[in-house]
């Protein structure tokens, strides 16, 4: 296997794709996976792409969210939500 | 002006009648909390109107977490002021659901402070369920939940609470100890309860035995029932003592209603054919001081069920027949080491190929059982087919050994 790709390297790409895709496309998190996947050939893996997603969640830049499914997206307002008190 | 704690028309109905209501327990909510005061009024206009007044947020949560919270919001915030954010919260239950009386109420505590002071214990999740408080407060009762010793549970796509039947710890059926393999499961699949990584929501039950007291085989997309492999022990002078003493009719209500029909009763003794028995417990519910269950325990693992949401109901299918549970289960083979790849084989294999707010028993059902269990590397077994002595469409091939046994 080729050398595998660091952490910081996928979660940067898989937070490029969430980005461009905002407001007109969700990822899951196997959605992300996939891509990355197809995008570092044989130098990602389950596990690392699980490390880069946490990474984006714990570190504020996306969040997860719930419409019917998860997905992970970058942090807005949502449509239903009324202003905080 | 009206009073704010006190249901009135329809709602006020509801308080009728010698039943538990959830109408009265929200007006004793209510005397402190002005949520609960809301939620009377918003509850009397949703039933007024014959409209649900709720909108279903999806953003809101605790820091790192991809459930646990449920967001709420209402449409009439003007009017209802102080429900105008009514997220759900809801709570890791420990295994089996046995509290030390102070951390109940050190949760209440916290949910009277910064919540509407409802509760429901427990959802049919199995959690903890925390009914009503704001964003801004989430992260604070996360906070001190997790002082408390408490985490937050599942929601989403993800590895829901696990939750098991009361087990060892107060049943005598119990053929594996539920309370300890739910707690390892929930320990050991951290990252699966918080973090969603599946097309849908993917919950485990652990029944000790098939009297399956947390329906397991109807709720749980993996269902672990407690059963046996050698033969139910008898203890015919008992068995007399039902018949002669106890007056119990055992023709009728044991023999009669055995489902594989495998039990005799010639009036001295009750015959057990155990090669066909479906070891179903109905027998050793009746007569539990004559029958036990046999001493080669373990469980049977199944796949698949589910309530009806987006699908109608499932139950859940056979998928290992008998699975060995010695403790410690975090040392032996067949818990330790062939579960956690069969279970990561499963979600592997759902994972990828599964459509988004599939559950694993539609998947299969999409793909057929059999290309399931090839891929996740299983091979078919008898146990798996139901009604395998009728069902047409099974064709049994004789192996090397009962072909040996035909030319004897
Ligand atoms: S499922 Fe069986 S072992 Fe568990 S509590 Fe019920 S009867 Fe007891
Ligand atoms: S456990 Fe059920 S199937 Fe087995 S002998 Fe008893 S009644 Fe029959």
């Amino acid at each position: 296997m080729a050398d595998m790709v660091s952490v910081d390297e996928v979660a940067e790409a898989m937070f490029k794709l969430i980005k461009d895709a905002a407001g007109q496309k969700q990822y899951k998190a196997m959605d992300l996976q996939k891509a990355m996947i197809e995008l570092f050939p044989d130098r990602v893996d389950k596990k690392l792409c699980k490390e880069s997603i946490k990474k984006l969640i714990n570190s504020g830049r996306c969040i997860y969210t719930y419409f019917g499914g998860s997905y992970i997206e970058l942090p807005h307002v949502e449509g239903a939500a009324n202003p905080d008190e | 002006m009206a009073d704010k704690t006190k249901a009135t028309g329809m709602l006020a109905e509801l308080k009728d009648g010698p039943y538990p209501s959830f109408v009265k327990e929200i007006e004793a909510a209510a005397e402190k909390n002005e949520m609960a005061q809301d939620l009377i009024g918003l509850l009397e206009l949703s039933y007024n109107e014959k409209l649900c007044h709720w909108k279903h947020g999806g953003i809101v949560g605790v820091m790192g977490y991809g459930g646990g919270v449920i967001g709420r919001y209402v449409d009439v915030p003007e009017e209802f002021p102080n429900v105008s954010h009514f997220h759900t919260l809801r709570v890791n239950q420990p295994a089996a659901w046995f509290y030390k009386t102070e951390a109940l109420r050190k949760i209440c505590d916290i949910w009277e402070e910064r919540g509407s002071a409802i509760m429901n214990i427990h959802g049919s999740t199995g959690d903890i369920i925390l009914l009503g408080t704001t964003t801004a407060q989430l992260e604070p009762v996360f906070s001190e939940l997790t002082k408390l010793g408490f985490d937050l549970g599942g929601s989403g796509s993800v590895l829901r609470t696990p939750s098991c039947c009361v087990g060892p710890a107060r049943c005598e059926w119990a053929m594996f100890d539920t309370l300890k393999f739910a707690y390892e499961h929930t320990m050991k699949y951290q990252d699966e309860l918080h973090r969603p990584y599946f097309p849908y929501k993917f919950k485990f039950k652990f029944s000790g035995c098939p009297n399956d007291c947390v329906a397991s085989i109807a709720r749980a997309d993996m269902s672990f029932i407690g059963t046996w492999r050698d033969d139910i022990l008898v203890n015919q002078d008992k068995v007399l003592w039902y018949a002669n003493e106890k007056k119990l009719d055992i023709q009728e209500i044991v023999v009669d209603r055995c489902p594989t029909k495998c039990m005799e009763w010639d009036g001295k003794e009750l015959h057990i054919d155990n090669r066909n028995c479906s070891r179903c417990m109905h027998c050793i519910n009746v007569l539990h001081l004559a029958l036990k269950p046999g001493k080669d325990r373990g469980c049977t693992i199944l796949i698949g069920s589910k309530a009806p949401i987006l699908e109608g109901a499932q139950l859940s299918s056979v998928l290992v027949p008998f699975m060995r549970m010695e403790p410690p289960y975090a040392e032996d083979e067949a818990t330790a080491e062939d579960l956690p790849e069969l279970i990561d084989n499963i979600w592997e294999l759902w994972g990828e190929e599964g459509k988004n707010r599939e559950r694993v028993g539609e998947f299969i059902q999409r793909i057929g059982m059999g290309n399931f269990l090839d891929a996740i590397g299983l091979e078919p077994a008898a146990e798996m087919v139901s009604h395998p002595r009728t069902n047409p469409y099974v064709f049994y091939e004789l192996g090397e050994e009962d072909e040996e046994e035909e030319d004897e």
